[in-house]
C-alpha cells in the first residue's frame, strides 16, 4: 500500500510540473489542464484506497458538494473571474486552516509527546496561513464582487498599520509559547486564539486596499494560500503536498513581483501604502478643457488611420464592451487597417484579466500585445483608442511626484498621432488621479458607456456611415 | 518520525522548479495560471481524506469533511474554468 501511495505521489508531481509548464504557450496550454486533472485523480484514489480510510460515506458526501458549488463557480461571466479566483484562495486557506486545527486536537488527544516542536511550528505557520488567507480571500472577493457592506474605498485609521501588526505579533507570539510548551494546560484555547486573530488578521489586511490595487492583492494571497498548502505538507509529511504548495506560491510569488513593478511599488507599500486614497489634483497646471468628439468624426479617424492600438481597462470589462470591440476590430481589419490591442500588466482586476475578456470575444491572441513591446511602435500610431482605461495611460506617471501613480510604467498612449479616449463620465478613475492625456492636443474625448459608444462607432462601419 | 531537514529540501528545490516554469509561462494566460495552480494547490484534499475518512472523534471529521468539501471545490471550478478560458484562446 505504502509503495502506491509513493509512486503516485512522484507521478502526480511529474503531472503538476508538466501542467504549468504547458502553460508556456497558448496552444499547448490545454494539455496542462489533463495533465492537472490526472494527476489530482491519482493522488486522490492512493489517498482513498489506503486501509485507514473506513467512513467512505462522508469522503463521497463532501466531493458531491464540492462538484455541486464547484461547477456553478466554474461557469461565472469572465468578468466575474477575479472574484472567483479569490473566493478560491480562500477555500484553499480555510481548508489548510481546517485541517491544522483537526490536527492539532487529534494529537493533543493522544498526549503531547505527539506534538513535537518540529509538528507544532509547522501547525502554527498553517493555521495563521490559512486563516488569514481565509478571511483576507474572502473580503477581497466582496470588493471585487462590490457587496454593500464591504466598503470599496480604502478604510484608514491613524495607527493601522500598528494595529495589525500588533494583531500578527500577538498571534505569532502565542504560536511560539505553544512551540515551547505543547503540554500547557492553556494549549487548546491557546491554539483557538491563534486561530482567531489569524480570522482577524486576514480583514485587516483588507480594509485598507483599494479596488486598482487588487491584481497585486489577489497575486500576494495565492502566494499566501501556497505557502499554506506547504505549511500543511509539513505537518503532514506529505512531499506530493510540500511540492504542489510550492508551485502555487511560487507562481503567486512571480506574479506579485510583476504585479508591483507594473505599478513602481513594493509589497509592503501595497499592503500598508493604502493606494487609492483621494489625492491632490496635480499641483500646480490650470486643467486643460477636454475637446469632444463625435462618433461620426471618430469613425472617420479611424477608417483613415494604417494603424490603430485599442487600449482596454477595466471599463470594458465594466461595461462588458469586449463583444463590439471584437465588431469594431473585425470591421477596420477588413478596411485593412491594422489593429493591435496594448495590455498593460496590471490592467482589469487581476493578472491577465484584460486577456481573457478579449479572447472570450474571439479576437486572436496574435492582436494582443504587452507594454514593453507596443510602446516602440506607439509615436508610428495613428490613432490610439483609450477604452475604459486610465492610470494605466495617464502621462503624469513619468514626472509627476506628488502623484501615487508616479513612476509607474504606461502605456505611450500620448505618443500616438491621435488619441481618442472613450470615458463614461467626466470624473477621475479610480486613483482619483487627474489625467493630463485628455487635455493633450492631440486628444479627442468620447464621452458615454464603453459598450454604447463602441456600437455607435462600428453603426459608422455599417450602412450608410462611411464606405 | 517526521524529518524536517528532507521536507525543507524538497520545499526548497521544488520552490525553484516553480520559479524556473512560472517564468517562462505566456503573459497571455495569467489569468488561466493562476486558477490552474490553484487547483494544483488543493491537493490538500489528500490531507483531508484522511482527516475525514479515518476512525477519528466525530469533531474532528466533521472539521476535515468541510475542508474536504473547500478543497474540492477548488479541484472542481479551477480546472473546468481554466480548460473553458484556455479554449478561448485562438490563434487567428
Amino acid at each position: 500500500m505504502h509503495v502506491i501511495g509513493e509512486l503516485a505521489a512522484i507521478l502526480a508531481t511529474a503531472l503538476f510540473i508538466f501542467a504549468l509548464y504547458w502553460m508556456n504557450d497558448p496552444k499547448t496550454a490545454r494539455r496542462g489542464v489533463i495533465a492537472g486533472v490526472t494527476g489530482m485523480t491519482v493522488a486522490v484514489l492512493a489517498t482513498w484506497i489506503q486501509p485507514e480510510i473506513l467512513h467512505h460515506g462522508w469522503i463521497v458526501g463532501a466531493i458531491v458538494l464540492g462538484f455541486a458549488v464547484g461547477i456553478p463557480l466554474s461557469r461565472v461571466p469572465l468578468t466575474a473571474v477575479p472574484q472567483r479566483t479569490a473566493l478560491s484562495h480562500a477555500f484553499g486557506g480555510l481548508a489548510a486552516g481546517l485541517v491544522g486545527t483537526a490536527e492539532y486536537f487529534l494529537w493533543l488527544g493522544e498526549g503531547s509527546a505527539q506534538l513535537t516542536p518540529f509538528r507544532m511550528s509547522a501547525l502554527v505557520v498553517e493555521v495563521i496561513l490559512g486563516y488569514l488567507t481565509f478571511t483576507g480571500s474572502l473580503m477581497a472577493a466582496g470588493k471585487l464582487q462590490e457587496v454593500k457592506w464591504i466598503p470599496q474605498r480604502p478604510v484608514t485609521y491613524p495607527g493601522q498599520n500598528l494595529v495589525n501588526m500588533g494583531v500578527l505579533a500577538l498571534a505569532a507570539g502565542i504560536g511560539v509559547a505553544l512551540v515551547l510548551h505543547p503540554d500547557a494546560a492553556w494549549g487548546g484555547k491557546a491554539f483557538i486564539a491563534i486561530g482567531g486573530l489569524a480570522l482577524a488578521f486576514g480583514v485587516l489586511l483588507i480594509i485598507p486596499i483599494g479596488g486598482a490595487d487588487m491584481p497585486t492583492v489577489i497575486s500576494i494571497l495565492n502566494a499566501y494560500a501556497g505557502l499554506a498548502a506547504v505549511a500543511m505538507g509539513f505537518v503532514l509529511n506529505s512531499k506530493l503536498l510540500v511540492t504542489a504548495g510550492a508551485l502555487d506560491g511560487s507562481s503567486g510569488l512571480i506574479l506579485s513581483i510583476i504585479m508591483c513593478r507594473a505599478m513602481n511599488r513594493s509589497f509592503s507599500n501595497v499592503l500598508f501604502g493604502a493606494f487609492g486614497k483621494a489625492q491632490p489634483a496635480i499641483a500646480g497646471g490650470e486643467q486643460k478643457a477636454w475637446k469632444q468628439e463625435t462618433v461620426e468624426g471618430a469613425a472617420q479617424l479611424l477608417e483613415q488611420a494604417r494603424t490603430v492600438v485599442i487600449i482596454p481597462g477595466y471599463g470594458m470589462a465594466v461595461a462588458q464592451a469586449q463583444h463590439k470591440v471584437r465588431e469594431l476590430y473585425d470591421a477596420l481589419t477588413k478596411r485593412g487597417v491594422t489593429v493591435k490591442f496594448a495590455i498593460h500588466p496590471v490592467a482589469g482586476r487581476m493578472p491577465g484579466h484584460m486577456n481573457v475578456l478579449l479572447a472570450e470575444a474571439n479576437i486572436p491572441y496574435s492582436a494582443l500585445v504587452e507594454m514593453d513591446e507596443i510602446n516602440p511602435e506607439m509615436p508610428q500610431t495613428d490613432v490610439a483608442l483609450v477604452l475604459g482605461a486610465n492610470d494605466v495611460v495617464n502621462p503624469a506617471a513619468r514626472y509627476a511626484k506628488s502623484t501615487p501613480i508616479y513612476g509607474m510604467p504606461i502605456i505611450d498612449a500620448d505618443k500616438a498621432k491621435t488619441v481618442l479616449a472613450v470615458k463614461r463620465s467626466k470624473n477621475p478613475g479610480f486613483a482619483g488621479i487627474d489625467n493630463e492625456l485628455y487635455g493633450l492636443d492631440n486628444t479627442w474625448m468620447l464621452f458615454g458607456d464603453a459598450k454604447a459608444v463602441v456600437g455607435d462607432l462600428v453603426k459608422q462601419f455599417g450602412s450608410g456611415g462611411i464606405h | 518520525m517526521t524529518d524536517f531537514g528532507s521536507m525543507l529540501f524538497v520545499f526548497v528545490l521544488a520552490t525553484f522548479i516553480g520559479l524556473g516554469v512560472i517564468r517562462r509561462v505566456s503573459r497571455l494566460l495569467y489569468t488561466p495560471l493562476m486558477s490552474l495552480t490553484n487547483a494544483i494547490s488543493a491537493i490538500a484534499v489528500v490531507g483531508s481524506i484522511v482527516v475525514t475518512g479515518a476512525d477519528h472523534p466525530l469533531e474532528i471529521r466533521i472539521l476535515g469533511a468541510v475542508a474536504l468539501f473547500a478543497s474540492m471545490t477548488n479541484i472542481v471550478s479551477g480546472f473546468m474554468i481554466t480548460d473553458r478560458m484556455l479554449k478561448m484562446f485562438k490563434k487567428q
